[in-house]
Formats: structure tokens, sequence, C-alpha cells
């Protein structure tokens, strides 16, 4: 395996919404094809996942609206009741979420017009961070479920630092900043170890220690350990100024320079997974362990590295969400971010520029959804429905072509289209058709496979033709580690 | 059990005669569980028998009216312990010796050794409590209420993993069967109609499970993951919008009575909880019969196992791979929404919000804990009902040890038993992989 980094020919994905661009420098393809290639793709499926995923739950507002429900009684006598009864309880739930996220046309100064997308970049901040971890672990092939239980570790450790040390400005956030990325990372690389070295499957272990991490938490907040003095509810003390983010625009937002840090982890988990040579070997490892392994990358240094990255990052969230936005531990800290972070990773397709923008969406839809609830009395679990309903969409992007009779791909771009995280059957099974017999895989098949892959998270190459020599990448990111007698 | 012994034995003899024939690389895998073993027999040792309280434990037993009342058990504990620890190191001693001839103890031995530790654990805590009397029955009831539902859900889990698709999406299919039996329920004042509507409810979401991951080969962890979150997500938000503002026509569903068989009801501790259920009790005992005699003994059973282990094998002697997966996951499904119906229609009053409080990952990891075996998860799951229920007893007699780490315990014996530190857990080998026909 060469040292230096590969340089994947395939660009960027610019973001989730315009995944579809032609390659410049080409001879222009005729119109009929731009469009058949922009409604194929990947950018397409992903608008249209939201839009019908908006649609279902704007359905599911109507229909349980009170006022609809009694304007339906006489819908035959008077149906022009209902239809504005129903429209109402949709434009105002959509409207609210739209005031409450982005911009608020109906408060009565700047700061007031503009609060709402400084709190959508808030709560995004923690979950931008903890996604961009679990999409490097998707990279690497491992399904971290356990986002929830690291970002607790991080927060947790990030709180006792925190509170039990003084120490100037700036380095006091600096340990507290570090120790969180740490108790992330250990609660992360117990995982990657005892699924290098016992085989034990990621999605079982992770699921139990985020369970066993908030027990842990629940525990040390019920002890001096952790529990605020002179109290008894499972509250921590609240962090010196020292350790707290610096709000970024004063006092009237409460967004801090945690925000900042989101932006700088995107790129650095850009530059990691693009660029350097561990991402590199991430990367491969997840296309296809066993030609990783045989190309002479270690698949159990690869497991460790991708599940310490992905807690440290996981951590760091927790650290940001305890430092910067709440300032004080709880219980339920963690919230529901460590699921969130499995859809927002899915969203922007392990990517880390399409993570920053899923996160941004998903964060707004929680922004927003706090004010629907209260001005329209639309509950806040809809977001939740949302939520799954456009990562249901997305990972299958044949049911939203079929509801929308768009073109199916053709079966050489069929590659591309499936996920290799979500459909690994799919990407494979199309790979092996185009390219018959997958070759023993040699140095030179790793480097294209990594490529491909990096193709088929929503680039699209111009030139469909197949490698020849590309090995089956991915048929089962998960699958094929099975041979070394994997639990599940 | 005697089909599942003679597979592992043919499972287990191979290795085993490659131990004995040349090289004993192998058996480093198999002093995991000795060595376990001896650190739990050590910490009985040390915590339970040295550290001995001085009062005794008192465990009552009879229940007031019962045809014969026996009176209250009292333990003297330190004596009580030093036996139970003696026994547990006595098993050690006899599971390194084995393991070293490249042999491990019995099951009924392990299960020995778990029954002393958590027989010393119990006379421990009651000893060391502020209130030295526990009622041992009402602790077996409850726990058993408890693991009714883990058990619905790990039926469905090994149901729909022995055909090849990996549940995760169990918690989803109970809060689904929940909400839907408590609404539909309420609604029609028939618990049996509640019933039917939570098994249609867990098919519902089953069947979203079959669609995304048989037809559409979405990954299936990510299928059950993103459904779990729907359906805390629909039924939190119908909650809120529906059931609570008419919570007396639409949230407080009819109860199944229980169904007291005379006299054997009577038979102290294990009366309760095997004579004196509900229908959906009874239901229980009947499924989880059923899937094993199903699952070993019927061709059927051999269908979905050769399914689950090698798809493509299956396919090949003419077994419809897709077909036989579609069935199983919507069976487990409706197992699970009966599942579902247990919490509001025998065990809670009402439905509320995110009311299966992950009982349906407990549930996840009792299939793993049991082997994928509905006997093994049968008990597994008792046992992690058992550890739930400790929590609350625990509060109750001020003990020392923190309800939390009790409530850790089902999750920390997982994660023990997937590393292979418990004895080797292993799924259906085809578990998680989409079958696409060449």
């Amino acid at each position: 395996m060469s040292t230096a980094a590969p340089q994947p020919t395939a660009s960027e994905a610019p973001g989730t919404a315009s995944g579809t661009q032609p390659g410049a420098g080409r001879p222009a393809p005729d119109q009929a094809s731009v469009m058949r290639q922009i409604l194929s793709g990947n950018g397409t499926v992903t608008v249209l996942a939201i839009v019908l995923s908006l649609l279902i739950s704007g359905l599911l507002i109507v229909v349980t609206d009170e006022d609809v429900q009694e304007t339906a009684g006489y819908f035959f006598g008077r149906p022009t009741d209902m239809l504005a009864a129903a429209w109402s309880a949709f434009s105002g739930a959509f409207l609210a979420l739209f005031r409450g996220a982005i911009f608020n046309y109906e408060a009565s100064n700047f700061e007031g017009m503009i609060r709402p997308l400084t709190e959508t970049m808030t709560v995004a901040t923690p979950l931008i961070i903890i996604s961009l971890g679990i999409a490097i672990a998707f990279k690497a092939g491992l399904f971290n479920i356990g986002g929830q239980g690291q970002f607790i570790f991080g927060a947790m450790f990030a709180t006792w630092f925190g509170v039990s040390m003084d120490l100037p400005f700036g380095v006091h956030l600096l340990v507290v900043l570090v120790m969180g990325v740490l108790g992330g990372m250990l609660w992360g690389s117990v995982v990657g170890l005892l699924k290098a070295y016992t085989g034990a499957h990621e999605v079982i272990l992770t699921i139990m220690l985020n369970y066993v991490a908030l027990n842990l938490l629940a525990y040390l907040l019920n002890t001096d350990v952790l529990r605020r003095e002179g109290t008894t509810n499972p509250v921590s003390e609240f962090l010196p100024q020292q350790a707290r983010f610096p709000l970024l625009f004063g006092e009237g937002f409460r967004l801090h320079w945690g925000f900042v840090l989101a932006l700088a982890a995107t790129a650095f988990a850009w530059w990691l997974l693009q660029r350097s040579t561990v991402g590199f070997r991430l990367r491969a490892v997840g296309a296809n362990p066993a030609a990783a392994r045989t190309a002479g990358i270690s698949v159990k240094g690869a497991y460790i590295t991708a599940m310490a990255v992905s807690g440290g990052l996981a951590g760091l969230a927790g650290m940001a969400h305890v430092s910067g936005t709440e300032g004080s531990l709880n219980t339920s800290v963690a919230g529901s971010f460590g699921f969130d972070a499995i859809t927002v990773a899915l969203l922007g397709r392990s990517n880390p520029v399409g993570v920053l923008f899923a996160g941004l969406l998903f964060g707004a839809l929680r922004a927003g959804g706090v004010t629907m609830q209260t001005q329209t009395g639309v509950p806040i679990d809809i977001v939740l429905v949302v939520q799954s309903f456009i990562v249901l969409f997305i990972a299958a992007p044949p049911l939203v072509r079929t509801i929308f009779r768009l073109p199916a791909p053709g079966a050489a771009k069929a590659r591309r289209t499936a996920d290799p995280v979500t459909q690994p059957a799919v990407a494979g099974a199309a790979v092996a058709g185009a390219s018959g017999e997958a070759a023993v895989p040699s140095v030179e098949t790793q480097e294209a496979a990594v490529a491909a892959e990096s193709a088929a998270d929503g680039v699209e190459d111009p030139d469909p033709a197949p490698t020849a020599a590309e090995p089956a990448p991915a048929a089962g990111a998960d699958t094929q580690t099975s041979e070394k007698g994997e639990t599940r | 059990m005697s089909a599942t012994a003679a597979e592992k034995k043919t499972v287990a003899e191979t290795p085993d005669a490659a131990r004995r024939g040349k090289d004993d690389k192998p058996l480093v895998r198999s002093w995991s569980t000795p060595i376990l073993q001896t650190v739990f027999a050590l910490l009985s040792l040390g915590l339970f028998a040295i550290g001995a309280p001085a009062h005794d434990a008192e465990f009552r037993i009879a229940t007031p009216g019962d045809l014969i009342e026996l009176a209250a058990v009292t333990v003297p504990a330190a004596p009580t312990l030093w036996v139970l620890t003696l026994a547990m190191i006595a098993i050690t001693v006899l599971a390194w010796v084995r393991a070293a001839a490249g042999r491990k103890n019995p099951v009924w031995l392990n299960g020995l050794y778990v029954f002393a530790f958590v027989a010393a654990f119990l006379i421990w805590v009651v000893g060391s409590a502020t209130n030295n009397s526990v009622y041992l029955t009402g602790l077996i009831a409850g726990s058993f209420a408890l693991a009714v539902p883990l058990i619905f859900g790990s039926m469905a889990g090994i149901l729909s993993e022995r055909s090849g698709v990996v549940n995760i999406a169990i918690e989803g299919q109970l809060l689904a069967g929940a909400f839907t039996a408590a609404m539909v329920g309420s609604a029609t004042g028939s618990a049996w109609i509640g019933l039917a509507a939570a098994i249609v409810a867990g098919v519902a979401v089953s069947s979203l499970l079959a669609v995304f991951s048989i037809k559409y080969l979405v990954n299936q962890v990510i299928v059950g993951v993103v459904l779990n979150v729907l359906v805390i997500g629909l039924t939190s938000f119908l909650f809120s919008t529906v059931l609570a503002p008419n919570s007396s026509e639409l949230n407080s569903p009819p109860h199944f009575p229980n169904i007291r068989i005379p006299f054997l009801a009577e038979i102290p501790i294990i009366g309760r909880i095997l004579f004196d259920q509900s229908i959906l009790g009874y239901g229980m005992y009947l499924i989880v019969g059923l899937l094993w005699f199903g699952l070993f003994r019927t061709r059927w059973g051999l269908r979905v196992r050769a399914v689950g282990e090698h798809p493509k094998a299956a396919d090949t002697v003419g077994i419809d791979v897709l077909r036989t997966r579609y069935v199983n996951v919507l069976l487990g499904g409706a197992v699970a929404g009966m599942g579902g119906a247990f919490f509001t229609l025998v065990s809670a009053s009402s439905f509320s919000k995110e009311m299966t409080a992950g009982q349906g990952f407990i549930a996840l990891a009792a299939v793993i804990f049991g082997r994928w075996n509905p006997i093994g998860a049968f008990f597994a799951a008792l046992l992690f009902g058992f550890a739930t229920n400790m929590q609350y007893v625990f509060a109750i007699l001020g003990t020392p040890v923190p309800s939390q780490f009790m409530a850790m315990l089902p999750y920390v014996v997982t994660v023990f038993a997937v590393a292979g530190l418990v004895g080797r857990s292993r799924g259906p080998a085809a578990a998680g992989t989409p079958y696409v026909k060449e």
C-alpha cells in the first residue's frame, strides 16, 4: 500500500441538495439526457424525500387538527369550511416552523427576526459534530448506534473537569474540550476493540453500551461525584465561565463558539476522509474489508481507529452541548442526539459537507418544532416523524422514483445511486453485474474501489464506463467480515 | 431442548476434535468461561461470604388466602452465603479442569452457577438492607410481569432473525402495539378487539421493515433504527393530539382479567406465575413452546433456519427465500404487537408516551443472550425481568447497591455475551444480509 494519500478523482459532493452536476469540460450532452441525469440523481431523490416527508407530516397535522375534525362533520354540506380549516392548520404549522427555524417576520426588531436562525445553528452545533462521527464510522463500514453513549461520556468528562478544576480562561476550556473528546473516544474505543478482537457486532455493542452510559450518568448525578451541592436533583454544578464557550453574538443570542468548532470539525472530517492516509484506510476497509486486508491494511486497526474517532467526535458534541448550550449536566443531556445523528449522517450520505447541511436542516426542524408547539399546539414529536420519513425515503431511492415516476438510472449507473451504506447488496450486485467476476484485488484495484465508492456517494461521474478490474465493493461492509465468525 | 443440545454437540465437536488433534490455539477461546466464573466466584467470596451481613434475610412466601400457607423462610445469611460461594468455587474449579482438557462444563452446571450467584446476591442484599424481609413470591411474580413483554419481543426477534432479517425494530413494534391496543380497546370497549388491533399494528410496523429490507434492500439495521424513531414520533404525536384530550374515550382501555386455575394457582412461589395469569400470559407460554417446536421439530423450522443460515443453498433446493422472510418478519410483528398489548391491556392502566422505554432493546439482548433459541431467550428475558424488578425492590429495601447498576445488568451481560465472554453467542449467518437472486 502506498503511503501517500490518494487523490480521488471524484470531486466532493456539493451539499445535499445539488448532487447533480454534469462534468465540466466535456461535450455538452443533449437536453434530454441532462434532464434525465438530474431526475435520476441523488440530489433529486434527497429533495423529493424531504418534500414528501413534510407533506406526509402535514397530512398528519391536518387530520389530527380539531377544527378540521369538526368541519369534516358537515363536509358534504359546506366542504369549503373543512378545506379552509385544513389549509389553516397546514400553513399555520409550517409557517410557525419557519418562524421558529429561520426568520421571524413577525418580530418587532432585527434581533428578534434573525434569532430563530441563530437558534437553529445553536441546536445544530452538537448535532453536526456527533453526526460527523457517525458518518466516519459509516465510511469504515461500521454502524455506530452508540452516539448517545459516547455523547454522554464526553459530556460527563467535560463536566467533571469543568467543575472540579480552576484554571485560567482559555486553558480551562481547552482542557474541558480535550477531556470531552477523550471521554467519547474511550467509550467508542471499547466498541472498536471488542469488534476487532472478539468479532462482536458493533450494532449490538453500541446499543447496549448506550444504556450502560445512561445508567452510569444517572448514578453519578445521584452521588457526590457530579451532583450539584445542596440539591437532591440529578443535576451537576454549572460550569465556570472560563470553561464555557464564549457567546458568538453577545448576550442576546444563545449561539456560541461551538458552532465555529462544528465548522472546524466538518473541515477536519473532510480532510481525514479525503486527504489523509488514515481516512483512506478507513474507506478501503469500509468498501471491502477482505480486499483491504489483502492489500495490507490492518482491518482491526481501522475498526479501532474509526470507532475511536467516531466516539471522540460524539464526545466533542457532548462537550459542546454542555459547555456551550446547557452550561450544566443533567440526566437527559443526550436527548435524542445519538439517534438523530444516524439520520443526519444518512441524509448527508456520510459526506462531511452533506452532514453539515443535513445537521442544519434537522437543527432547523428541532428549533422550529419548539415554536410550532408553543404557537400552534402541534407537538414537537412530529419532527421525529419528518426525520424518519426522510431517511426511509432516502435509503430507498427506487421507492421515491416510483412515487414520482422518475426515470430509473441505467444499469451501469445503479452503482452510483445505490448507497453503499444503506444498500450494500444493490451496490455490490450492480458492480458485480457490470464487471463480471471480481478479480483478485490488488493495490491498484483498492484505489479504484475507494474512488468508485466516493463516486457512489452522490457525485455524478459523467463517465459511466465501469473499470474492468473493479472488485465488488461494499457487498456488505457488514457481511464481508462475517468470515471471522462475527456475532451477528 | 434435546434438538438444540444435539445441534450444539455437532457444532462443538468439530473444533473440539481439532483441539485435541494438533494445535492448541483454539483452546484460548474456551478459557473465557472459567476466567469469568473465577471473577464472579471471587466477587461472591469477597463481597457476599466474607462481608456477609450480620442480619438474617427473611423471605416471605405465602400470599394471604393461600391454600397452604407456608411460613416465611429465614435464611441465616453468613452460613448460606458461604455454602453458595463454595458451590460456585467448586463449579469454577471443575470448569478449569474441564477447560484444560478442552471440554466445557455442562449447561445445567453453569445454570446452577448462575442460580447460586443470584441467590447469594439476593440474600446478601436483603441481609444488608435496612429492611431485612422481602416478599419472595411478589418479587418473582413482579419479575415475571416485567418479563412478559420482553419474552414476546424476543420471540419476535427470533422469528425474524432466524429467517435472516435483523429486527432492531422490536421496540417500535411493541410501542405500536401498546398504543393501538389502548386506543382501539378503549374505543370499542373490548380488550379482544384491542389485542387484534395491536397485532395489526405490529404487523404494520414489521411490514415496513420487510418491504424496505427485503424489497428495497435497504440495510436492515438502518430500517430498524429509523422505524423505532418513526413509531416513537407517531405515537407521541398522536398521544398528544388525539389520546390525551380524549383520555376517557380513547385512553382508558379495558383489561384482560387474570384467569386463576383452581388449586394449581395455590402452589407456593410458582403457582402465581404459572397458573394465575391473564390470557396474554398463557398465550406467551404457548408461543414460546410453539416457536421452539416449530423451529427445531418441523419442516417449516428447518426451512426457516436454512434461509437464515445460507439463503443461496435454501434457494437452490427450492425454498422461496423472500417469501419465507416476509412471512417470518410479519409473524414476528404480530407476536411483538401482542407483547405491546400486554403493556396497555394487562400491566399498565393506560398508554403513556414512550412507555416501552427501551424494553425492545432488552428483548433484543435476550435474543442474543438466549442464542436465538426460544427457550434460551425465555430464560434470558426472565433474568432481565428479574434485574429490572430488583431496581424497584432495592428502592423499597434501602440497599447498598445503587439501582442504576441493576438496570445496567441486562446490557452488560449482553455485551459480555456477544464478546464471547459468557459462551459464544453467534446468530444466524445470513442475518443482516439482503438476498438478491442471481
